[in-house]
């Protein structure tokens, strides 16, 4: 079925802002062609939630023009918090739709290391984005959003790892979101050749209430063999927005992708987070945690497809749903034929706070191989009376109690993340949803 | 010196009377131990006195140094002086040992008089090792994946570095081993003194051949029905508890059921 939709932008206006930013023309060919798609192509379906309603599309503007920052002194607060200003040697910040700041080490230049902006890298490493560019993880055509996300895009960063660089320190990356109008058609795009290894944290933080634009976020982490990629993120993002947000991977032989996701976004959402465990002994580690607050409604699905033999897919998913908060997480292992000796493992929890709340955890296994081992648990429930009993019996209050619990059971991807000020924002943007 | 009296306790678990009028009192510097066959009554009068949600006390007083304990929050009775070893002690997730006796230690402090880190360590490394407990369970996620023995010298941890006034073990030596036994009683043994009370409940009189207790009580049917000093607890060993139901008219052997 075709549903037509009239989208924010005509093909002209997505042909004349390509080429406005003077991308190559197979570039501009591609959004084109994408716009041509988002057209005709359905919404995507995720399991449990309907989206029929939601507006993914509307949008006053798709780019604002932000003001870069000359210096590390120029940043907000905001991302003060987060940016260790005197170590973080190798850091970008996007303001908006504008690419405000990067720092690159000359170590990571002279190896080779790509970091850049995902509009300079369009035009300046246009071999390597026609080859990795939604080709390879992510596809064009899955639906209305991916085709939407390719014609738009508007800002998002290219990491470029050489084969056999190891990258000691975290690259980090920040998205300032400070213009309420602003939309996010943000690229991330990965890439780390064979035997390299790199650890990539991001953070989106909103300094305002309410959104009046869109989020449409595709990331991309492609870890060819033996490659070892460490993703780290926290999103916070405004209440307004209706947001996709689609993060995967790609492992080849004994590669490994680990994510340790904060997902503290205060709009509607579909997470959509798959790993595609391709070659033989490959792994993928997912962590995620979040905290539905207000009249949110969140969708999470998490999904590792496991083609490789040996390969090994953990999928561990905490939430915390409070006010009117609706949530749905559902964890797919999926062993696909030929990949004996695969492991699937899965664990979703959900922690309700308040009698309005929903939180829905649908654990899946789907297994096309024999010699495989799997499991899965999954629970939604209250704060356990008993572990508060424990705790108040020691002197500490019912509120302490609580919030003790909360952090404890959010603890898993707060623990995991290897930049200082991420970790620490993350345990303040909790600590202010829970209460 | 301080006090802790029970007066005729009444509790009830499900609309269930468990506890029929239960009379002790305990001070400071003194050692109780609480004996009796299984499902007397001798875990919930534990529960009852730290205030488990579940056991509603439907009459009779719990008084510590003057103050109506029935009316205090689990919390404040925390506060006040009480600590209860638990039987089965919660697993915590996500909270490591040391964050939890942090909180616990400052939650009975005023703010602005939080013990210091420094000293904190400090004390907390002496007693582990006191203990005989590796360094990195202060690192590890309270009580989680312990085994058996354990959680229970982690609950004797928790009582050295709480300090409290009055100190009730369920059962603290239940399924350990001789080893892990003689560890615990060591730090009962090092609480021992003018400021410490304790009433220990128990099954087995093995856990009164390390401690010595003052004074040995007898719980059945909801009631304390025989109270003597530490050569009681050996006649129950010697002879088992059926020469007290014959001494007092005990017809029915029925027990109560207890929870735990």
């Amino acid at each position: 079925m075709t549903v037509e939709t009239k989208l924010a932008l005509s093909v002209e206006e997505v042909r004349s802002f390509s080429q406005n930013n003077a991308e190559p023309a197979a570039f501009t060919d591609f959004r084109v062609n994408a716009m041509e798609k988002a057209a005709e192509l359905d919404l995507p379906k995720p399991d449990r939630t309907n989206i029929k309603k939601w507006n993914f599309i509307d949008f006053a503007n798709h780019t604002v023009e932000s003001a870069p920052f000359a210096s590390l002194e120029e940043l907000p607060e905001e991302v003060k918090a987060v940016v260790d200003t005197e170590k973080q040697e190798n850091l970008y910040i996007q303001r908006n739709n504008t690419p405000a700041f990067v720092k690159v080490s000359e170590e990571l230049k002279n190896k080779g290391v790509i970091f850049t902006d995902i509009q300079t890298a369009i035009r300046d490493h246009k071999d390597l984005v026609e080859k990795y560019f939604m080709t390879t993880a992510v596809k064009v055509d899955e639906h209305k959003l991916t085709a939407y996300h390719a014609a738009l895009v508007n800002g998002g960063i290219f990491v470029y790892v050489p084969r056999n660089v190891v990258i000691e320190e975290p690259l980090q990356v920040v998205f300032l979101n400070d213009n309420a109008e602003a939309s996010l058609f943000n690229h991330v795009l990965l890439v780390a050749e064979e035997s390299s290894a790199v650890t990539y944290v991001e953070t989106y933080i909103s300094t305002f209430e309410e959104a009046k634009g869109q989020v449409n976020v595709v990331t991309e982490v492609i870890a060819k063999d033996n490659a070892q990629v460490t993703f780290g993120a926290v999103d916070n993002l405004a209440h307004g927005y209706t947001a996709y947000v689609n993060r995967r991977g790609h492992a080849q032989r004994d590669a490994k992708i680990d994510w340790a996701l904060g997902l503290m976004t205060n709009s509607d959402t579909i997470y959509e987070n798959t790993t595609n465990l391709i070659g033989d002994n490959s792994t993928s580690d997912f962590k995620m945690v979040t905290v539905g607050s207000g009249d949110q409604k969140l969708n999470f699905t998490t999904l590792i497809r496991q083609w490789g033999k040996n390969s090994d897919g953990q999928i561990l998913k905490h939430g915390v749903m409070k006010d009117k908060a609706q949530s749905i997480f559902n964890g797919i292992g999926h062993i696909m034929h030929g990949g004996t000796k695969a492991n699937a493992e899965q664990e979703s929890r959900v922690l309700m706070l308040s009698e309005g709340a929903r939180g829905d955890a649908n654990p899946i296994l789907l297994i096309d191989e024999d010699d495989v081992t799997a499991g899965h648990a999954a629970s939604v429930g209250r704060v356990d009376p008993t572990q508060l009993y424990y705790l108040m019996s020691r002197g500490i209050s019912k509120q302490e109690a609580e919030r003790l619990v909360i952090h404890g059971f959010l603890a898993p991807v707060v623990a995991q993340l290897p930049i200082e000020g991420v970790k620490k924002q993350l345990t303040e943007v909790i600590e202010r949803k829970v209460r | 010196m301080a006090t802790l009296e029970i007066k005729d306790l009444h509790v009830e678990i499900d609309g269930k009377e468990i506890l029929k009028g239960v009379n002790l009192t305990i001070n400071t510097n003194e050692i109780h131990a609480i004996m009796g066959p299984n499902g007397t009554g001798k875990s919930t009068l534990a529960s009852a006195i730290m205030g488990h949600p579940k056991y509603e006390v439907t009459s009779g007083e719990i008084i510590l140094d003057g103050e109506n304990v029935l009316e205090m929050e689990v919390d404040e009775r925390a506060q006040a002086g009480l600590f209860l070893a638990m039987q089965y002690p919660s697993e915590i997730p996500g909270v490591t040992n040391a964050d939890f006796l942090r909180s616990a230690i400052n939650a009975r402090r005023e703010e602005g008089q939080e013990i210091s880190l420094m000293k904190f360590i400090r004390e907390l490394d002496k007693t582990m090792e006191f203990l005989e407990m590796p360094e990195e369970m202060s690192q590890r996620y309270l009580n989680e994946g312990f085994s058996g023995g354990e959680k229970k010298r982690n609950e004797i941890l928790q009582m050295m570095m709480i300090k409290p006034t009055f100190g009730i073990l369920d059962e603290i030596d239940s399924g350990l081993d001789i080893d892990a036994l003689k560890v615990v009683s060591k730090g009962i043994n090092e609480m021992r003194g003018e400021g410490f009370g304790c009433l220990m409940i128990t099954h087995y009189q093995r856990l009164l051949n390390y401690i010595t207790p003052d004074h040995v009580h007898v719980m059945m049917q909801g009631k304390v029905v025989k109270s003597g000093g530490a050569e009681l607890a050996q006649r129950l060993e010697a002879e088992g508890y059926e020469w007290i139901k014959a001494e007092l008219g005990i017809q029915d052997t029925d027990v109560v059921t207890e929870e735990a």
